[in-house]
């Protein structure tokens, strides 16, 4: 990925002491790795309570101690000295050994039943069976391999929530927004599931709505939520109202970001246990190009596929036999399982965090497209005050190249951004903020003429 | 016609892009110090880790090629203005039909006793850079800075976060005060020395010692004291670089000498940013600007003056910003150390001391003449507006918040400044003309 390159060879500096306090925090946070890896061995089967006590107190405890390590006794600021030189935020081996890891777990737990059989064991009875008082008591249901995941997701939400806005401890904007990413994780998407799991055996995620939710208006879907009374009707309603008619009303007036920087589950993930990573995205104009196609023509095939499935249903499947759902099985397939699950984390350390929200998520396709041509949004640059650093695009999460903007004094209005406010906060000459105004693109021709501004590309 | 630039900084690839805009002349850059143009106002972010040189390049290399803009790498020995030809170090040649002389600058050095050790040096260019890296690449246990300016601060922060002890020599009473106002010279002061660094105000430098290998070991400074050190950071300002057109007869005095056009004393030559000088100062302007905007600005107007378009550098208000450690710093209009006879001044500081806001303004007529804002950004063209409209003092307080930049959610300063305003002049009190911060969220500015 990254090129042989002169002068981060140079700039190995001597190996960064941890402190005490991070030294502790680590240490505690190895304890909680220990007691999980034992109790999936199966150590925990006969008293699955306490170690899953031990392993969510240390995984909160290690991370909120090494947070306060790594920043408590700075001065408030930008915080991101040698992270080109790290070894996980910078391809290094860490980042490698860290991706196959978490890409090789997302294949075991994404085709259980496959592994099963093949090997012909399962792989995650002793993770169930750790997380099984945890889900009785939330759920009053046993554990399955998804309310683990759902469970450490939200755990790595919240822990790395907590240590970004402490980094960021100067800036509102991404105090408020984080919290918000945290609340929505933990509220809607584990809290409110499970408890509804508990009441009525049924686990809605209200805050996911086609196109991401995918088969959300899948025939199979509304059918099934036709049989359930009211509740279905209202969940019907609630996505169809949230794809429809909000998404385009929230986000002309406040960008995409109302969602995916601030409600989303995977951009939660990404904001959060993906911030050591955001400065890996590509920012070429050749990964500009492929972000579009490949985004776009997700987008395209969700929509066919819905379209086709709905028609089809309403000729009785008599229309297509079983083609539209041979279709709908092949997206569920690679979009769903191997391009957002897969890749979309297992991938973080080396292509950054925002992978599937930047080259797949056709939710962010469908927003980026109102954003690009019809929203209030954008990112204002602040006259001649550019001196083309490169903080903003290093730091955009998106790959989107800031600097190409802010330095011309151009607004930035791009589908693709997310109104994370990182590139703001960066900014070392105060030249960019996230803005919802009148929808023109203004340039500073007061200072520079207009001549100047217009770039060759 | 081939028209030669030599430097790619900010201000020779400003003119290439806009000769390239404007005409189909063929175009060549030169430079010695890299193969693209890169901003090496970030050469302290590739030494601090926050960026790799490759993000310090605004243009991808297929930006070149594509604009048909030639990089040649090479030092430029001497120029032959007979000829019309540029003589490489490697002595080859290569002729031009007009000149941009683009060269920038480099560190001074005032002739101190051991300024030429290994361990010494200046930050400006990439060689800067990587002498940094070689002379700390088996760590340090203490680096000298000499000079109390911005690159000064900047290459205090860099040695800063790779841990290695920084003492500070400033010769002034506090930093940059021959820049700032006592006020924010103090502010800054502190917050220096709040992150850790020795600070010696009133401190010069008198003599760098070094051992047997030629290797610094430590300085003297002006009050007799010697301190250990590994690294001399010397940072009291750059100067033109123009040591190779010494045998030419171009004009020079501290740097290339220039008309209002960029134009030279020689027929087709014309010179712009860090290494030229006006004949002339524009008002509230200096002779040598050597700030990245106004590289820009004078790399356009030398592009303009060299396709034949009568174009004259006007670099309007003075604005400039930057960041001290964790304090950003923006100023528009002018804002002396001292105010100047007819000026009075308005001043605010924020309880915790990271903030201040000051205005500078005419006595007679409350005429707005500069801002200096420390904490708070502002947006450059509302106040570049009310200069212009020449807005008095009262209308600049009170809208202050039309003027606010900062991100969204941050904590509003403007009533407690009104507040501050009031309190000193009761006979003159105003009020904040603000919208609601819901009214804000949902239409913006």
């Amino acid at each position: 990925m990254s090129q042989a390159n002169n002068s981060l060879s140079l700039s190995n500096p001597h190996p960064a002491n941890f402190n005490a306090k991070q030294k502790t925090g680590l240490a505690i946070t190895g304890l909680g790795l220990l007691a999980f890896f034992m109790a999936w061995a199966g150590a925990a089967n006969q008293q699955p309570l306490i170690f899953l006590i031990i392993t969510l107190v240390c995984f909160f405890g290690g991370g909120i101690l090494f947070t306060i390590g790594s920043y408590g006794h700075l001065p408030k600021g930008i915080k991101n000295n040698r992270t080109m030189f790290t070894s996980i935020s910078s391809r290094g081996a860490l980042a490698w050994i860290s991706g196959v890891v978490i890409t090789g777990f997302y294949i075991l737990l994404y085709w259980r039943d496959f592994w099963k059989e093949l090997f012909g064991a399962d792989l995650f009875i002793g993770l169930v069976n750790l997380f099984n008082p945890l889900s009785l008591l939330l759920r009053n249901t046993k554990a399955d391999q998804w309310f683990v995941y759902g469970t450490l997701y939200t755990v790595a939400v919240l822990v790395m929530g907590f240590k970004f806005i402490y980094k960021y401890r100067h800036n509102r904007y991404q105090q408020i927004r984080t919290t918000s990413v945290m609340f929505f994780q933990l509220g809607f998407a584990w809290l409110l599931p499970g408890i509804m799991k508990a009441l009525y055996n049924y686990e809605p995620y209200l805050t996911y709505f086609w196109p991401l939710d995918y088969d959300a208006i899948f025939p199979t879907t509304l059918s099934y939520f036709q049989t359930q009374g009211a509740f279905g009707m209202f969940f019907i309603f609630w996505g169809l109202v949230m794809t429809f008619v909000a998404t385009p009303l929230l986000t002309y007036f406040f960008g995409k970001r109302w969602y995916c920087s601030w409600v989303c589950g995977c951009g939660g993930l990404a904001e959060t246990a993906g911030d050591p990573f955001r400065h890996l995205s590509d920012k070429s104009m050749k990964a500009w190009k492929i972000e579009r196609w490949l985004i776009h023509s997700v987008l395209a095939a969700i929509i066919i596929i819905t379209v086709l499935l709905l028609v089809d249903n309403g000729f009785k499947n008599n229309l297509l036999g079983g083609a539209a759902k041979d279709i709908a099985k092949g997206y569920s397939f690679v979009i769903g399982m191997v391009f957002s699950g897969v890749v979309g984390v297992g991938f973080y350390p080396i292509m950054g965090s925002r992978v599937w929200c930047r080259f797949g998520c056709p939710m962010a396709a469908y927003m980026g497209l109102i954003q690009r041509f019809k929203s209030r949004f954008r990112i204002t640059t602040n006259g001649a005050q550019c001196i083309s650093c490169g903080n903003c695009s290093t730091y955009c999460e998106m790959g989107i190249d800031v600097r190409a903007y802010a330095q011309k004094g151009q607004n930035i209005v791009r589908a693709s951004c997310v109104g994370c406010g990182v590139c703001s906060a960066v900014c070392p000459r105060g030249v960019l903020k996230l803005e919802n105004g009148p929808d023109n693109t203004k340039r500073t021709e007061f200072l520079f003429t207009s001549e100047d501004l217009k770039i060759l590309s | 016609m081939h028209i030669v630039i030599i430097g790619n900084g900010i201000t020779g690839i400003t003119a290439a892009r806009t000769i390239r805009k404007h005409s189909d002349h063929e175009i060549t850059v030169v430079s010695g110090e890299t193969d693209y143009f890169f901003s090496r106002t970030a050469l302290m972010y590739i030494y601090m880790g926050h960026m790799q040189f490759k993000d310090t390049q605004p243009y991808e290399p297929w930006f070149w090629t594509k604009n048909r803009i030639n990089l040649k790498r090479a030092w430029v020995k001497t120029i032959d203005t007979q000829n019309k030809q540029l003589l490489f170090s490697n002595d080859d040649r290569m002729p031009y039909d007009k000149l941009l002389i683009a060269s920038g600058a480099k560190p001074n050095k005032f002739g101190w006793p051991g300024q030429d050790l290994i361990g010494v040096q200046g930050l400006y260019s990439y060689q800067d850079l990587e002498e940094l890296e070689k002379n700390t690449a088996n760590g340090i246990n203490r680096a000298v800075i000499v000079g109390g300016g911005l690159i000064g601060m900047e290459m205090a922060e860099m040695l800063h976060s790779r841990h290695y002890p920084v003492t500070f020599l400033v010769r002034e009473s506090s930093y940059w005060n021959n820049i700032l106002p006592e006020q924010e010279s103090q502010l800054i002061t502190r917050h220096i020395r709040e992150h850790g660094f020795d600070l010696r105000l009133n401190e010069t430098l008198k003599e760098i010692k070094g051992d047997a290998n030629g290797k610094v070991t430590s300085i003297i400074t002006g009050s007799g004291e010697e301190i250990a050190c590994q690294v001399v950071g010397l940072t009291a300002g750059v100067s033109p670089n123009i040591a190779f057109l010494k045998d030419t007869e171009i004009k020079t005095d501290k740097g290339v000498v220039i008309n209002q056009h960029m134009h030279t004393n020689v027929e087709d030559i014309y010179a712009a940013g860090d290494c030229a000088q006006f004949q002339h100062a524009l008002p509230d302007r200096r002779v040598i600007e050597q700030v990245w905007y106004t590289g820009k600005l004078q790399g356009e107007a030398a592009a303009f003056n060299m396709l034949g378009h009568d174009k004259m550098y006007e670099p309007g208000f003075w604005f400039n910003s930057a960041k001290f450690l964790d304090i950003e710093y923006q100023t528009y209009g002018t804002v002396l150390n001292t105010l100047r006879e007819g000026e009075t001044e308005f001043y605010w500081e924020s309880d915790d001391h990271q903030k201040c806001v000051h205005v500078v303004y005419r006595e007679s007529d409350h005429l707005f003449i500069g801002i200096n804002v420390f904490g708070i950004r502002m947006r450059h063209e509302i106040f570049n507006r009310w200069l212009l409209e020449k807005q008095k003092v009262e209308h600049i307080i009170s809208h202050l918040s039309a003027a606010n930049f900062d991100p969204e959610f941050f904590k509003p300063f403007e009533q407690e400044i009104i507040n501050a305003w009031n309190n000193q002049y009761p006979a003159n009190t105003i009020q904040l003309k603000a919208k609601s911060a819901f009214t804000k969220l949902i239409f913006g500015n």
